[in-house]
């Protein structure tokens, strides 16, 4: 079970994720939960979603795009973003896609192989939680948000680059 | 040159200690070896099988001398004495021990360096010309761009994961001394028809195992546009650039595959969402990057004084020294001086210890206490009075450094080869001793002229051999190593690929295969035509004949 933290804290999980080969007949098994839906199922099964879980959000996988969800994003309060592996960086510019490019508001969790030294740069780029896999220590992890106190360019964090706020 | 102040000094001192965490965790066992790869390489360190190398960054060339005193400290103090200068306009040490690396990487923060993003699938260190703001040539200094990339790329949140590595060149002259075109970003300053200053774009260059010339992707761009468009052509590639096989995971493939003009879309909807935003540059930044690339208090003097001119007639060494490593300067009675690390029997690019501590007295002598490093694995000192050349060759002299050969055949471009370096499939530093040997005539030498000879050990190319006017590059064949030549490549402007001869030849083939293209040169060469010049007019194969037939 994954350890979740936001940027400051240790919290609690309030979403079930549903694995990406599960279909609709899932549904009544985990009936009244929230439910983080793989992209291609919330597609395709949405309404049939909306009445058996009490919330949904998505979570998308490294390779895929935000394309189809653009239009939805307002009745989502959670986005998923998996890493398949730690290295992989395409969650990077989903993430800042969807705060700067679409406004989007909600929570972005950052899902998968998520890692220590990867935390810093995650929140830069808009992500506010993080399912840690399961072997790292929370508390170490807690200090990675202050690895750097500044950025040279413009984050989702901050928008104005360093050259702008330079005296 | 540029000097960091609060935020920059800030930023790297949290660097170190990040990194010292880092090597900490992954000695007690914390970190596997693949997770604390990327962190290793994107603070320059290579664990190899023979020896352990550390990548330092020179951002776009320039060293004050109390960075390369340091460096000679560093060469002392966790090497064997030297380093070695790459392509790239960076220094590599071998040997230093890993659980040393994050008190060395204190060591280089003391004087602003340290090896961040040398290394790693991220934004490496953006290169230049190395006459930037003396060359007579150029359109406008590149340097202060250059700082104004080097600060954006710098833990760039975005682009730590990208694909694979990714190399940007700034070129702010007519002659390109850069290999602007091989760089996955190519960027020519420019002026349009307002007089304003801003970008050619060309993206999808490099070398390596496909070599792809760069194609043009904004034909002109504001110079406030600058990071916008960088940022937009990154973000297309850290998106959509391949993860399935690394070697075909740069931006080059991505351009080819997506083909140029969709791709230029792509970008094009990118920046759209970034221009006018918050990364668009300010003429305050442009102007306060500028003000540490100023011209240094040139004196008033005459150009090419009576004193130069007496000795240049007396002293036939210096006078070929001074014909072959000095290069005229914007200002008068200065010159840009080329120190040439291409010495024979001594490995392309490397630098002792006391030729680190040696440069940085010459630079404060001779030139406000500054050098440049070239991509062709030399050092410039860029400010030196007419009247102080024959002084400095003198010194140079003293010190063995006078080698006169800039440009010459035997001012070989090298990468480390077999001899130090994991990846590669043969050594490549006996192969530039041997035609450094076989061409060790003066005379011979400035007869031949112009022609750049690049040797790589292994097809990921860091000695450039595709854009060699002669390239050599290592190939393994069944356990034994072989060299492959080509001819006709260049990195200037024309930029092009060479052409491959044929089969590959045994190393003690090589020094004759390389008369072979001589000698053909030679008797074909019109007036005044350079190698290159004369490849290109009788094409490759009167060159293949002579090598293969001679071979038989």
């Amino acid at each position: 079970m994954a350890i979740l933290i936001n940027t400051k804290e240790k919290i609690s999980d309030h979403w079930t994720l549903i694995q990406s080969a599960s279909g609709p007949e899932v549904f009544s098994a985990l009936r009244g939960r929230n439910a983080l839906l793989p992209l291609a199922l919330f597609l395709s099964d949405e309404e049939e979603a909306a009445s058996q879980f009490s919330a949904i959000g998505v979570w998308l996988d490294s390779h895929q795009n935000l394309n189809k969800l653009e239009n939805r994003l307002d009745s989502l309060p959670i986005i998923a973003l998996n890493f398949p592996v730690f290295s992989d960086g395409r969650p990077y510019s989903l993430a800042r896609r969807l705060r700067r490019d679409l406004g989007y508001t909600g929570e972005i969790r950052a899902i998968g192989d998520v890692l220590r030294d990867q935390l810093c740069f995650l929140k830069s780029c808009g992500f506010d939680s993080f399912a840690l896999r399961s072997d790292q220590e929370p508390e170490d992890c807690l200090k990675a948000f202050s690895d750097f106190s500044t950025s040279y360019t413009s984050t989702v964090v901050n928008d104005i680059p360093l050259f702008r706020r330079r005296g | 040159m540029y000097r960091y102040d609060g935020y920059d000094a800030t930023m790297l001192q949290e660097r170190v200690s990040q990194f010292r965490e880092q090597t900490r965790r992954y000695i007690e066992g914390k970190l596997s070896d693949a997770e604390f790869l990327p962190l290793r390489l994107q603070n320059g360190l290579y664990v190899q099988r023979l020896a352990p190398m550390l990548r330092i960054a020179i951002p776009y060339g320039m060293l004050s001398s109390q960075q390369l005193r340091k460096l000679a400290f560093i060469s002392s103090h966790y090497d064997k004495g030297y380093g070695h200068f790459t392509t790239r306009q960076n220094i590599q040490f071998n040997w230093p021990a890993l659980e040393d690396v994050p008190e060395l990487l204190a060591h280089l923060a003391e004087v602003e360096m340290h090896a961040i993003q040398t290394s790693g699938n991220c934004i490496r260190n953006t290169t230049t010309d190395q006459f930037a703001g003396v060359a007579i040539d150029e359109i406008e200094d590149s340097r202060p761009y250059c700082e104004i990339i080097r600060q954006w790329s710098t833990f760039h949140p975005e682009f730590a994961y990208l694909p694979r590595k990714f190399k940007i060149a700034v070129c702010g002259t007519k002659e390109d001394h850069a290999a602007t075109q091989v760089h996955d970003i190519g960027l020519y300053l420019r002026k349009n028809d307002k007089g304003e200053i801003g970008f050619q774009v060309l993206a999808g260059g490099g070398l390596g195992r496909t070599p792809v010339i760069g194609q043009v992707v904004f034909d002109f761009i504001h110079r406030h546009e600058l990071l916008t468009a960088l940022e937009a052509i990154l973000r297309v590639y850290n998106r959509e650039g391949r993860r399935d096989n690394k070697y075909k995971a740069r931006l080059k493939i991505l351009v080819r595959e997506t083909g140029l003009d969709a791709f230029c879309e792509k970008v094009l909807a990118e920046w759209e969402q970034l221009r006018g935003g918050s990364l668009t540059l300010t003429e305050t930044e442009i102007e306060r990057c500028k003000r540490y690339f100023q011209a240094p208090p040139y004196k008033s003097l005459d150009a090419s004084p009576e004193s130069l001119r007496t000795i240049l007639a007396r002293d036939v060494l210096f006078a070929s020294w001074y014909s072959n490593n000095v290069t005229p300067h914007k200002r008068s009675g200065y010159a840009a001086v080329a120190i040439s690390f291409k010495k024979t029997g001594y490995a392309p690019g490397d630098v002792t210890e006391e030729q680190l501590n040696t440069l940085a007295d010459l630079a404060d002598r001779f030139s406000f206490g500054e050098v440049r490093v070239t991509h062709a694995q030399n050092v410039i000192l860029a400010d030196v009075e007419e009247s102080e050349l024959y002084n400095l060759y003198q010194q140079l002299a003293a010190d063995s450094l006078e080698t006169s050969n800039l440009n010459k055949l035997n001012d070989i471009i090298c990468c480390p080869g077999g001899d130090f370096c994991a990846l590669a499939n043969a050594k490549s530093i006996p192969i530039a001793e041997a035609i450094q040997r076989q061409f060790d005539d003066r005379e011979l030498l400035a007869d031949i002229g112009e022609v750049s000879l690049n040797i790589s050990g292994c097809m990921n190319a860091c000695g450039h051999h595709h854009v060699g006017n002669i390239g050599v590059l290592g190939v393994d064949k069944k356990g034994e190593e072989f060299y492959q030549v080509s001819i006709g490549g260049s990195s200037k402007r024309e930029a092009k690929l060479g052409k491959i001869l044929g089969p590959s030849f045994a190393q003690s083939d090589i020094p004759a295969v390389v008369e072979n293209l001589v000698a053909v040169y030679r008797e074909h060469r019109l007036d005044h035509e350079k190698f290159i010049d004369t490849v290109d007019r009788i094409g490759v194969d009167p060159f293949k004949k002579r090598v293969y037939e001679k071979e038989q």
